[in-house]
């Protein structure tokens, strides 16, 4: 398994000033020191907790304000392009990730970095298709799959170039339960080290870790089933100003 | 979806006067992408250069064979044309009243000729194997410091926001009317101008995500 390691890291950003100042600067992430080397690694957190940056430190997307990230040694600031090389990114809308006209095409752009033929890159996005059952909507225009779909084909096309890690953002989290759980079950069958941002804590529970992020901090890290109640507790019982 | 008389099916959104890449086995399907675009590039210069309302005409029948030829269903030709005909017929009035009849039919069906065989190019080429040309074709640029792959990219993206923008509007639209707001510009223009720019954003993300342009 790779190795994702957080050295103290924090995110900030500028927020506009509600009583029409100059920006402020707030800080959506931080200080988290973390290593994740386990093969299944679920984050939960409420909405503008700070899951989603988190996820994205990982590929990134998105870069600490202080701090160092790094996959297997490689630093995300100075070795962002051989580090999405190893790890892929699934978001939570498919719509934001499918750049391609049709399925078939959308996998032949991910394999574009590899040096195949394209012939070969033919084949290997069909395969691609093939694995997620899309085979026989390799053709059809993207816009035309279920959402269910268009997830699938997100992850077929994620996958093609087989990276070591796969980073996903709440990929079930527009899905109707049928779809949850072809994906849930698809994210549990690969071979990949796998994090996974959800709000699904039935899928959460399968995982070997279970982080859990509040107002920009990982305020619990262990085992699944005290993660998940840590959670509910969490949010069951919000403290005066933090529901927004 | 797109609006259809009441009773009939729905269609998928239009997709652009380039429409979208459709499926197939046609001589032009298994035609090289690059004899295409040469054809197309070459088609254009004849169009732009031969003069007089026969040889429109002409352009325009050889449009009509090649669509007939690529096995395309008419109804996609049709919703891709159907925008550019308003213009061409607006264009073509303005002709006929300040040049005469010749003129105005030479516009028309230049215009109409160009916009069909480059839909029909569009039609029986997959994206992939347009942008395999493209960088090809733009390989030079790599001496000044402007990736093919880039380049290329940024071509097939342009292509692909076409449908992206159509429906954007169309659903901001929807949702103007759902308001009660169909008679307010704003209500139509802010809202798709916002999405298109998150859309821009999430692409972007996208593409940072999967690696695609940093090589």
């Amino acid at each position: 398994m790779a190795v994702l390691a957080l050295d103290d890291v924090v995110v900030t950003a500028y927020s506009p000033d509600p009583a029409g100042g100059a920006d402020r600067v707030v800080t959506l992430l931080g200080p988290v020191a973390l290593r994740i080397e386990e093969r299944r690694v679920a984050v939960v957190g409420a909405n503008g907790s700070g899951k989603s940056t988190l996820a994205r430190l990982l590929n990134g997307l998105v870069l600490p304000s202080s701090g160092r990230v790094t996959v297997d040694g490689l630093d995300t600031a100075r070795d962002g392009a051989a580090v999405r090389r190893r790890v892929g990114f699934m978001f939570t809308d498919p719509d934001a990730q499918l750049v391609m006209p049709t399925p078939v095409e959308d996998v032949a752009l991910s394999l574009r970095r590899l040096p195949l033929p394209p012939s070969e890159r033919d084949a290997a996005a069909r395969a691609a298709l093939a694995r997620f059952g899309l085979a026989d909507r390799a053709e059809v225009p993207v816009h035309a799959l279920s959402g269910g779909q268009r997830q699938l084909l997100a992850l077929a096309s994620v996958l093609a170039t087989e990276p070591d890690v796969l980073v996903c953002d709440e990929p079930t989290t527009l899905l109707d339960l049928r779809w949850r759980r072809v994906v849930d079950d698809l994210l549990a069958g690969l071979d990949q080290q796998v994090v996974v941002v959800t709000h699904d804590l039935d899928a959460a529970q399968q995982a070997d870790r279970v982080l859990v992020v509040d107002s920009g901090r990982v305020v619990f890290d262990g085992d699944p089933t005290t993660g998940v109640a840590h959670y509910r507790d969490l949010m069951t019982n919000p403290r005066v100003g933090d529901v927004r | 979806m797109s609006r259809t008389p009441a009773g009939a099916p729905l269609r998928a959104p239009w997709a652009g006067p380039l429409g979208l890449y459709h499926p197939g086995t046609s001589l032009l399907h298994r035609a090289p992408a690059g004899a295409k675009l040469a054809g197309l590039a070459v088609a254009g210069v004849v169009i732009a250069v031969a003069q007089g309302p026969f040889s429109g005409l002409v352009a325009l029948g050889v449009a009509v064979v090649l669509q007939v030829v690529s096995r395309v269903p008419w109804h996609r030709a049709a919703r891709g044309v159907r925008p550019v005909l308003l213009t061409a017929l607006v264009v073509g009035a303005y002709q006929w009243w300040a040049r005469g009849w010749a003129t105005a039919v030479e516009v028309v069906t230049d215009l109409l000729a160009l916009v069909m065989l480059a839909a029909v190019v569009t039609a029986t080429t997959r994206a992939d194997r347009l942008l395999d040309v493209l960088a090809r074709l733009v390989r030079p640029l790599r001496h000044v410091g402007l990736p093919p792959e880039t380049f290329a990219l940024a071509v097939a993206l342009l292509l692909r926001t076409i449908p992206v923008l159509a429906q954007t509007t169309h659903e901001s639209w929807d949702a103007a009317r759902a308001r009660g707001l169909e008679r307010d510009p704003r209500a139509l223009l802010v809202p798709a101008a916002v999405r298109m720019v998150g859309h821009a954003r999430a692409t972007g993300d996208a593409l940072a995500a999967r690696g695609i342009g940093e090589d």
